[in-house]
């Protein structure tokens, strides 16, 4: 039954109501206690939502690759460390031109964005030659020699251990400080939306289809005269851009970096976020990243909490260490809710609307979410 | 000469040091298709009970060292059967989904390890004679590099003749070759899984015990650094070859620590052997083409 909120219309509504609401959470007075810092129009509940959708939009990227395309990532977050350090290395080196700063930041975004698509192309061209598990290893390999020259200081730009830290002088006004937050949280915001129809228009395209049917059966899509190799390299690039583009807008909203964003363990975040929201959904990644990382801050306060403290040792390790909850929450969710988040509301809802919807194949379910 | 001498042997010891995380890796992906994230934690746990119970037994003492290891090996072993009759068996055949468990639990119990121990490495102490050097041709090797040799080798001659002498070896031998018939002909594959696991964890377990030694402290990450290097070492040698992950686990130490000492790139000359293979030959040095 198509009632109007499946339809294509009411999904546009859907979506732009949400949109809507999260634009003018700044300018409302709404507190949230344990799930966020202060009241909405406050500077921190702003950043920290802002650094949510940016992680949002980064899933989205990596679920392009890992949830349509199927392939297994270990190096996504070294697109996401050359859009943060592209933009702050390049915004150093032409801060002294002389050119006015809108122009010099305007340069340095699309140098970026050209880098991303270069490193991605020669990482992706060489990283597709080989599937499944060697794939894996060829992209940790690449992101983990990526890391080691960010660590290393390569040409006096990275920075090492330090991290790098953007030049304001040539940032519009309007991006810099605490006071500008709102700025940065609109900012956020519109890279969420911008990333999500990239990702909507990759899916629905023909060469989506292609790709998500390559997951599915290689052999099937070679037999039928398509080249699986080059539309995965299309995706693996486009992906590395739009992970490029959530990096930019960490590096405007955090003003630096440090190497901690360009490690394997940071890909490994990434691959939990997705999976949690529910892998094929789109949807998913970007819940998954919201709750993620709402869970990673909140949980880092309950750690300091009195009765925390309070408790045996038995029990006060483990709580007070964010990333062994949300570890087990994420075996918790592989072992028993395949779906994720998505998968699980999805399940609800069928159930709650008297529906005995039979299982859906995998591929169908991708599509549809 | 006498520092290439000194290159050479050196890596030979962190070469077995990778060796002893490797082969677990390798004999568990050959069997069952899993790339096991959680190793690194079986040895960074074997690393600290071995360490604890050392330390009381003797602390810096020989008795101490060698109870350490052995506890290091019965725990690895311990938490690896545990971690695969628990997390892997109930996901039985669906491979993105062990590995993605592992991954959970590799990220899960540093954190856990960094609640209990701290997150700054702990400095042991060891024997004296481990401390000293001994001349080989006119280089100075250090002592504990010989142990860790020495450990590897009996490790891998164990494992070897336990894959060609036992029954079940023969089980995880045929396995490795063709899981569909040896099933088929019905055999419980499953127990087999354990075993392997088991054996993985044993021999990481007493690689975290080394690895103390090695680099003279205990700390929750060290399992997880040394796994990135085992995973290249593993992939090199070919996926699920035991002979492989020993001959790459000797070359990748050895170019890394030459590479380190002309020009300090020992980390990247890894990474780049690893593409290099990747893309000459795909399946490794001696892994099995796939049919």
């Amino acid at each position: 039954m198509r009632t109007f909120f499946t339809s294509l219309w009411g999904k546009l509504a859907i979506g732009g109501v949400i949109v809507v609401v999260a634009a003018i959470l700044p300018l409302l007075n709404i507190h949230i206690p344990g799930v966020l810092p202060g009241p909405t129009y406050t500077a921190g509940a702003m950043s920290m939502l802002a650094y949510a959708f940016l992680i949002a939009a980064l899933a989205l990227s990596y679920h392009l690759i890992f949830g349509v395309a199927g392939m297994l990532s270990f190096g996504h977050a070294m697109f996401f460390a050359a859009g943060a350090y592209g933009l702050a290395i390049l915004l150093g080196l032409l801060a002294p031109s002389g050119m006015p700063p809108t122009v010099v930041f305007l340069i340095a975004i699309v140098l970026t964005l050209v880098l991303a698509l270069v490193l991605g192309g020669l990482v992706g061209a060489l990283a597709l030659r080989v599937t499944g598990i060697s794939f894996a290893m060829v992209t940790l390999a690449f992101a983990q020699a990526a890391n080691v020259l960010i660590r290393r200081n390569t040409g006096g730009l990275t920075g090492g251990e330090e991290g790098v830290r953007i030049t304001t002088e040539v940032v519009p006004e309007f991006f810099v400080g605490v006071v500008n937050t709102r700025n940065l949280y609109w900012l956020a915001l519109g890279i969420l939306v911008l990333v999500y129809l990239a990702c909507l228009w990759v899916e629905r395209s023909r060469l989506g289809h292609v790709v998500a049917a390559s997951r599915e059966n290689e052999l099937r899509v070679t037999v039928l005269g398509l080249r699986p190799y080059q539309v995965r390299l299309f995706v693996f690039v486009a992906a590395a851009v739009l992970g490029s583009v959530a990096g930019m807008g960490f590096m405007l909203l955090q003003s630096g970096a440090t190497p901690r964003i360009s490690t394997a363990d940071f890909t490994l975040t990434l691959l939990v976020i997705v999976v949690l929201g529910g892998v094929g959904y789109r949807w998913g990644a970007i819940v998954g990243g919201i709750v993620y990382t709402i869970l990673d801050q909140r949980l880092a306060d309950l750690a300091s909490a009195a009765w925390i403290h309070d408790l045996p040792d038995v029990l006060r390790i483990p709580l007070s260490e964010p990333l062994f909850i949300l570890g087990m929450l994420f075996v918790l969710v592989v072992m028993f809710a395949p779906g994720g988040i998505v998968g699980l509301s999805h399940r609800i809802t069928r159930r709650r609307g008297g529906k005995q919807d039979a299982a859906q194949p995998e591929a169908l379910q991708d599509v549809e979410a | 000469m006498s520092i290439i001498i000194l290159l050479l042997i050196t890596g030979v010891g962190l070469g077995a040091l990778y060796f002893l995380v490797a082969s677990g890796l390798s004999l568990i992906y050959g069997l069952m298709g899993v790339l096991n994230f959680a190793h690194g934690s079986f040895l960074t746990i074997a690393g600290f009970i071995g360490w604890e119970v050392g330390r009381r037994v003797g602390d810096g003492t020989w008795a101490g060292l060698l109870i350490g290891m052995l506890v290091g090996v019965v725990v690895g072993a311990v938490v690896a059967a545990l971690t695969e009759l628990v997390f892997i068996r109930p996901l039985y055949n669906r491979h993105i989904e062990q590995v993605l468990v592992t991954v959970g639990l590799g990220l899960a119990s540093v954190a856990l390890f960094e609640g209990i121990w701290g997150t700054d490495p702990i400095q042991i102490r060891l024997p004296g004679w481990l401390g000293e050097t001994t001349n080989v041709l006119g280089a100075n090797i250090p002592n504990d590099r010989w142990l860790l040799i020495g450990a590897a080798i009996a490790v891998l001659l164990l494992i070897v003749l336990f894959l060609q002498r036992t029954s079940y070896g023969l089980v995880i031998r045929a396995g490795v070759e063709n899981r569909t018939m040896v099933t088929a002909l019905g055999i419980d594959v499953r127990r087999a899984f354990t075993i392997v696991f088991a054996i993985g964890g044993a021999a990481a377990g007493l690689g975290g015990v080394l690895a103390s030694v090695y680099y003279g402290q205990v700390s929750a990450h060290q399992g997880t650094s040394l796994l990135i290097f085992a995973f290249i070492v593993t992939v090199i040698g070919g996926l699920g070859s035991l002979t492989g992950a020993a001959i790459a686990s000797v070359l990748v130490a050895v170019i890394q620590q030459f590479a380190n000492f002309y020009g300090g790139w020992g980390d990247f000359a890894v990474v780049l052997a690893l593409a290099l293979v990747l893309l000459f030959r795909p399946t490794g040095l001696m892994g099995k083409v796939k049919h």
